[in-house]
């Protein structure tokens, strides 16, 4: 009897250092995350502008859509929804996900399938791979902006040299290419974060599985698509998703290698761009809400399909 | 059984193009900064001059140097302060039964996931309350949101993974939770930490969007902004050798630790992907 007391005892007061442990970090995120996060989204719909923004007054939903009539039964919309500019960095934006995390899974897992290989001097080939990953985003952008310079840039020189190309292209100016040079730079850099996560994948697939289609003769390709595919595919799934979330807030690359162009303006950009560069915060507002509300319903159904083990049951 | 010359000529190949492209960059990046005046505008494959003018510009005219010093400070308070709320949070939720455990670790693990845009208004309103505007406190507070929630998830992960015995005993002297965190734990947990210490730190380091917006002077910009605002007087007349002189700077110390701790960054990356 007096043991359970004091057991329980022992469990209350447990529970209550736990919460008192938890509170300095929650307590930061609810101030770093959680308030900024509402903020936002009230201030998407009132009129707040940069210096007013204690005196936003609630507006409705005029920031997102609204139908201004002008009389004689004539109108138009505005807002949000109606901007042709914000549909094209929507687009831009899907696009560069689906052509970047698409050519990173395809690379990413080439690479590793390499570095999953027994070889001599692996282990400097897998530093290396790590180094785009290390390079911070900015000092890419600006390295690759270099090399795809118009008059100066060793790719055209590389391209002209292989009798690829007969003009100089330029690659960051021009609207036809702005986004091929974004998405190669990217691609570039994120790979080996790709091939690192699908390497993790590799790595659990049980060797004596490989002994046992060898020795049967089962031709390289087959095993690869029979048993090798299959058993990553959880792996790659994850990577793909987590890219995925990455890829749809991008901003610095596009930000600094092809600054103000609608040929590769993405949600991000177009929100800091009316937040703080046009003055018209409560729309920029508008539109990082709404990026934050797609992304949000990725996460969510992300977490229900795989029904995520939160709780360290199955370890 | 040996495989056939032709297969083994084409992996080695493969090899040598994933190596190049990976290097390629970078490597010329070098080559850039390291030439000046005319030689800039030849395009040159290997080493042709070795002028460290560009260097020197960097770190005695201007700001740079102060830059880098913010940049430092920043990631350094960063990493120090995320692993001091996360180790005590990480203890709370792997080792102690509650209710609503599950429910708190999504949250926070729902937390990486938000988009920098998205709180990027409501936190300037934040910033601007607390006097932090154009003070580099302002970054070590905002950065909070997304290395803590990777930073408490790969730590929970680590504890919950330890055996139950360790802590027992300790239970059972009747040590404050604080003292088992302190004694038991922390001296366990240096790998953990070191992984997470260094991806935060990176993370830190690279940091832009926060940067651009929260510091408005260039004596307290960090060096990813310094280097994006790098500019001429007009378009012709960017100065490519100091940018690149900048971003071999601000890279090499990157690119050292990567080298260095491989394994370890490797297994944090994964642990904060895969293991979910």
């Amino acid at each position: 009897m007096a043991e359970t007391a004091k057991k329980s005892r022992l469990s209350r007061s447990r529970t209550r250092s736990a919460w008192l442990f938890l509170a300095p970090m929650l307590v930061t995120l609810a101030v770093v995350a959680a308030w900024p996060l509402g903020r936002t989204i009230w201030f998407s719909f009132t009129d707040a502008s940069l210096d007013l923004m204690s005196d936003a007054r609630w507006v409705g939903f005029r920031n997102y859509l609204e139908y201004v009539e002008w009389g004689d039964g004539e109108g138009q919309y505005y807002g949000l929804l109606a901007d042709a500019r914000w549909w094209r960095s929507v687009w831009n934006t899907i696009l560069f996900a689906v052509v970047s995390v698409s050519f990173e899974t395809l690379f990413g897992l080439v690479i590793a399938l390499v570095l999953n290989q027994q070889f001599r001097g692996r282990g400097l080939v897998r530093a290396a791979v790590l180094i785009p990953w290390a390079i911070p985003t900015i000092v890419s952008a600006k390295m690759w902006a270099w090399m795809l310079h118009d008059q100066f840039g060793i790719i055209n020189d590389m391209l002209q040299g292989l009798g690829l190309i007969s003009q100089p292209i330029a690659w960051t100016a021009s609207p036809d290419t702005a986004m091929v040079a974004v998405l190669m730079v990217d691609i570039w850099k994120t790979t080996p974060f790709m091939a690192l996560l699908i390497l993790a994948g590799l790595q659990m697939v049980p060797q004596d599985i490989y002994e046992a289609a060898k020795l049967d003769g089962v031709p390289a390709w087959r095993v690869f698509r029979k048993i090798t595919l299959p058993l990553i595919m959880p792996a790659v799934l994850v990577a793909v998703v987590f890219r995925t979330l990455d890829a749809l807030r991008v901003f610095d690359i596009v930000y600094v290698l092809t600054p103000n162009t609608d040929a590769t303006r993405t949600m991000s950009v177009y929100a800091r761009e009316n937040l703080f560069d046009y003055d018209q915060f409560a729309y920029g507002s508008a539109a990082s809400t709404l990026l934050f509300l797609v992304i949000a319903l990725i996460t969510i159904t992300f977490i229900m399909a795989t029904r995520m083990d939160l709780e360290g049951k199955r370890s | 059984m040996k495989p056939p010359l032709w297969q083994t000529i084409g992996f080695y190949t493969l090899v040598g193009l994933i190596v190049l492209q990976a290097v390629f960059p970078f490597y010329y990046a070098i080559l850039t900064s390291l030439e000046d005046g005319q030689a800039l505008f030849e395009v040159n494959y290997l080493p042709k001059a070795l002028n460290l003018a560009n260097y020197q510009a960097m770190l005695t005219e201007g700001v740079f140097g102060k830059q880098i010093l913010n940049s430092v400070f920043v990631a350094t308070v960063v990493v120090i302060l995320s692993l001091f709320l996360a180790v005590t949070a990480a203890y709370a939720l792997s080792r102690i039964r509650f209710r609503g455990r599950g429910l708190l670790l999504l949250t926070v693990l729902s937390v990486s996931m938000f988009p920098q845009i998205a709180v990027l208004s409501g936190l300037f309103e934040v910033i601007r309350y607390f006097g932090l505007f154009n003070s580099l406190w302002s970054l070590v507070f905002s950065y909070m949101i997304f290395t803590l929630p990777f930073t408490v998830w790969v730590l929970t992960t680590f504890m919950r993974n330890l055996p139950v015995e360790i802590e027992e005993a300790a239970i059972m002297d009747g040590a404050s939770s604080f003292t088992i965190i302190r004694r038991v734990f922390l001296p366990l947990m240096w790998p953990a930490m070191v992984t997470t210490g260094l991806l935060a730190f990176i993370h830190a380091w690279n940091e832009f969007l926060f940067a651009l917006t929260f510091l408005s002077t260039d004596s307290q910009r960090t060096v990813p902004v310094a280097i994006a605002l790098i500019s001429g007087r007009s378009e012709f007349e960017i100065p490519w050798g100091n940018i690149m002189a900048a971003s071999v700077i601000v890279t090499l110390p990157l690119v050292a630790l990567v080298l260095v701790f491989q394994r370890k960054i490797v297994s944090g990356l994964t642990a904060g992907a895969v293991k979910g």
